[in-house]
């Protein structure tokens, strides 16, 4: 893989805005105007920010309960997990898993996945470059996903409004379950992957 | 030493070589080249490990990847500028139709109620989480607009070859939406709420959700990255 030439060796910088092969020395885009750095700046204190801040959240999105149901005078409290297991005690597996794996498993999964790279790119590690540039757009890939609990739960929330009857109101742990999310989704894009590469010239 | 390939999306090239596939086009040799780099347009870097190509025009359906990280670096147009016109109008009824009408009704015990898109977000809107009812119209409403108004509004005008007014901004802006929107996410949120539902009462999925199928595949096709192109087709020269 030696014989690819790294931009930088030719000191030219991507426009991550507009693709524009830019000179290293631009602080601005030629052609649209967007800042242009050789890599994100301080890309791994502020995913190691946002990345802890995401978790700090995910205690109170996982114990605070995310849902209030009243049905004909019995009222619950619903948390993500409780939310789930209703599903499958109740014959629905696939939409069980379905929940299980966006709210619970992909925000489990970003946050190990991006805990490795910050971690190995620290440490300047050459193991598996390619096999981590993988894992990096596969978690920009599947971050969003997440949102799925939110949206359930205002959809629900919204329709289901029968005074008297039964009602459903959001409570606070959606808001931290967002949080999560928006978090996950900015260290994503904090996370420079280039930084995964430096190591290759670096040591070389 | 740069080397340039093409081949198909799911063969993956591991040396230096180039291949051929059977829908491509001939490839073009590969060129050696040293620095200075004069014309900006004739490369490509990779965006997830800064390796530099030369670039090389694609057909239809083929994709060039890095041999370094197995990134994506560029894919062949599927659509033409007056497809994508077309598509950003059809994106846009979809939408006044998602928005307009109802995407889930349910009833129960003679009881009758429907939910807007508008009216779900609306429904977290209470108290304390009012924050997330932000991020939830951002995601499903305000994006996917932006998304369509701002692609109707560039493609109309590189239709006939001009550069709209504000383009940069536009496209600046386009970009920063792409993340946030999350209008497929919001389709299986509908699914997943109908059957959730369903064991309690009678749910009926409504005209909006049909229309919201329809917007997420119409907004998969035209709000990814290959409307990039129109910077170099319409020839925005860098200051």
């Amino acid at each position: 893989m030696n014989g690819i030439p790294f931009a930088r060796e030719h000191k030219v910088t991507l426009c991550h805005v507009c693709s524009y092969v830019c000179p290293e020395d631009a602080h601005d885009c030629p052609r649209c105007d967007s800042p242009v750095h050789r890599r994100k700046p301080n890309s791994l204190t502020r995913t190691w920010a946002f990345l802890i801040a995401g978790l700090i959240f995910y205690i109170p999105a996982n114990v605070l309960p995310v849902m209030f149901t009243t049905l004909l005078g019995s009222a619950s409290e619903n948390t993500i997990m409780s939310g789930v297991i209703e599903f499958a005690e109740s014959g629905s597996w696939d939409i069980a898993i379905l929940i299980f794996i966006a709210s619970i498993l992909v925000p489990c999964i970003k946050f190990l996945v991006l805990g490795m790279l910050l971690i190995t790119c620290q440490r300047r590690s050459q193991w598996a470059m390619r096999e981590r540039s993988r894992l990096y757009r596969f978690i920009e890939l599947i971050g969003y996903w997440s949102m799925l609990d939110v949206l359930v739960v205002a959809l629900v929330a919204a329709l289901v409004q029968f005074r008297g009857l039964s009602t459903i109101e959001p409570r606070l742990g959606i808001l931290f379950f967002g949080l999560v999310v928006v978090m996950t989704m900015l260290a994503a894009m904090s996370f420079d992957p280039r930084l995964i590469w430096d190591a290759e010239v670096e040591d070389a | 030493m740069l080397a340039l390939w093409s081949m198909s999306s799911h063969a993956r090239l591991r040396s230096l070589t180039i291949v051929n596939t059977p829908t491509s086009s001939p490839t073009a040799p590969m060129t050696c080249h040293s620095t200075p780099l004069t014309d900006p347009d004739q490369w490509i870097i990779c965006e997830h490990c800064d390796s530099l190509y030369h670039a090389q025009p694609l057909n239809k359906g083929e994709s060039a990847y890095c041999l370094r990280c197995a990134a994506i670096l560029d894919r062949g147009h599927r659509m033409s500028i007056e497809q994508m016109l077309a598509l950003s109008i059809a994106a846009g009824i979809m939408f006044i139709f998602a928005n307009v009408f109802p995407v889930i009704s349910i009833s129960m015990k003679g009881l009758h109620n429907e939910v807007t898109l508008w009216g779900s977000v609306l429904a977290l809107a209470q108290g304390q989480i009012t924050l997330i009812a932000l991020v939830a119209g951002l995601a499903i409403i305000l994006a996917p607009a932006l998304q369509i108004a701002l692609l109707f509004w560039v493609l109309v005008h590189a239709h006939r070859n001009e550069i709209a007014p504000g383009f940069k901004t536009c496209m600046r802006t386009l970009e920063h939406l792409r993340p946030w929107s999350m209008l497929e996410v919001c389709l299986l949120g509908i699914l997943v709420a109908i059957v959730k539902l369903a064991g309690m009462l009678d749910v009926h999925p409504g005209v909006g959700l049909w229309a919201m199928a329809m917007l997420m595949v119409l907004i998969l096709l035209i709000a990814g990255k290959d409307i990039r192109r129109l910077w170099d087709e319409l020839g925005v020269e860098p200051e």
